[in-house]
């Protein structure tokens, strides 16, 4: 069963893409911050990132870049999920090393499993 | 202060940039522009004045006195000026904020939404289907009013990225005309498009020339009230290729006719024909237009229909 850390700060979100998700076969492992979910990135070994990045106690774009230092996480890919649509981010996520960046308003939940299917057929 | 911080202060190019205005509108050029205008003044009327005047004391004293009033009235304007400005970069900076601040529990909503709808949580009967539907619809207004308010800012900010390459805006049209279908169908509204063979290619950044496009479409669609018919003309137009969307709708009253391109405008017989609407959506499609080389444009009648165009650069 393929495993999906989603680090973000909304509760409601973490319940309804966890609800899909595990019916979908896939497991979820949920962060409410950036730091749980750096912990967890290195404890849990997951397939995969959701990343948000305003997140409480350590910013998306500083666990992304210590993510991609860290030879335990550098390989998981991940996805930036995001309503900051400021160009400077985006290229910052992208140099960074994320896979892709998503504007979480301008996708539904069909469309963002259609994109995770898609990255785990990628690889 | 360091002396960095002087030099940027007396940049007024940079000083400028920050209210994201035309020079000629801006506070600080207004400022010199003032000044130079003192100096004339000052020299002007101690030219005149040591020529009609013999003593040198009053005329010290009438040059100063002028000096002096223009001093304090230039003051004022740009005191005043560089209020307006001031409040009209945070009225940008806010409208940017509150949007993206809205998005996210708008995504909370539309994931929530998304999940009960799949269909992966159990069931949901005929009756809740139609009230989760209504949610849907209604949050799906919110999401498109947010991105063009969104859009706005940046287009005011100066911060919306263009993404040029050459594409056939004929393609893109028909594409759109399908996605339109269903909505002109149910309006009652047949569309046509009548093309020119071999129309060149256009210059410009795809995604937001189709927004213009669909807002154009939305528009023609929305306003033509019963049997209507909208025509859609690709040709090339000298170094440009131009785009017409003609309805025979409601049209724009004569009065309405110069505002029409103004954000958040909204004709007085648009509004009793339909509520919905931002009037967002011509300010956009003008900037968009504008910044991709072309010009737009439109003639109108009330009660016969408007014709929207727009013209795009064939080469970069």
């Amino acid at each position: 069963m393929k495993k999906i850390l989603f680090i973000e700060d909304e509760s409601a979100l973490q319940k309804a893409l966890g609800d899909v998700l595990s019916q979908e076969g896939y497991k979820m492992i949920s962060a409410l911050d950036g730091k749980i979910g750096m912990r967890l990135a290195k404890t849990e070994n997951p397939d995969l990132i959701l990343l948000d990045l305003i997140l409480p106690r350590m910013l998306g774009l500083d666990v992304l870049k210590s993510l991609k230092k860290d030879s335990e996480t550098k390989w998981i890919p991940v996805i930036v999920l995001t309503n900051r649509e400021d160009l400077e981010m985006i290229e910052q996520a992208m140099t960074l090393g994320a896979s892709s960046y998503l504007i979480k308003a301008n996708y539904s939940l069909e469309e963002l499993l259609k994109k995770i299917k898609q990255k785990f057929q990628e690889e | 202060m360091s002396l960095k911080n002087i030099f940027a202060q007396l940049n007024i190019f940079s000083q400028c940039k920050q209210y994201h205005l035309p020079l000629w509108q801006c506070p600080q050029f207004l400022f010199v522009v003032m000044g130079l205008m003192i100096c004339f003044i000052s020299i002007g009327t101690f030219t005149i004045g040591t020529r009609l005047v013999n003593d040198p004391a009053i005329v010290a004293l009438i040059v100063l006195f002028t000096s002096a009033l223009f001093i304090v009235i230039a003051f004022l304007i740009i005191n005043s000026f560089e209020r307006l400005a001031e409040a009209n970069r945070m009225k940008s900076e806010f409208v940017g904020i509150v949007s993206h601040q809205l998005r996210s529990p708008l995504s909370n909503l539309n994931w929530a939404l998304d999940a009960l709808m799949s269909g992966k949580l159990g069931l949901a009967k005929e009756k809740q289907i139609e009230y989760l539907t209504i949610l849907r619809q209604n949050t799906n207004r919110m999401k498109e009013l947010i991105s063009d308010l969104i859009i706005v800012s940046r287009i005011q900010n100066a911060t919306l990225p263009i993404k040029k390459e050459m594409f056939s805006l004929e393609k893109e049209v028909k594409t759109l005309m399908d996605r339109f279908q269903p909505f002109a169908d149910a309006s009652n509204v047949k569309l046509e498009i009548h093309s020119e063979k071999q129309v060149p290619l256009v210059f410009g950044d795809i995604k937001q020339i189709k927004q213009v496009i669909e807002n154009l479409l939305d528009n023609a669609i929305r306003y033509t009230k019963g049997k209507g018919t909208i025509k859609i003309e690709i040709k090339k137009h000298g170094k440009n290729v131009r785009c017409e969307v003609a309805d025979n709708g409601v049209g724009i009253p004569k009065s309405d006719q110069k505002f029409i391109f103004q954000k958040f405008f909204r004709s007085k017989n648009v509004l009793r024909h339909e509520t919905q609407g931002s009037g967002l959506g011509l300010f956009i499609a003008k900037s968009i237009i504008e910044r991709s080389g072309g010009k737009i444009g439109f003639n109108s009648t009330e009660g016969k229909g408007t014709v929207f165009w727009f013209t795009l650069p064939i080469k970069s």
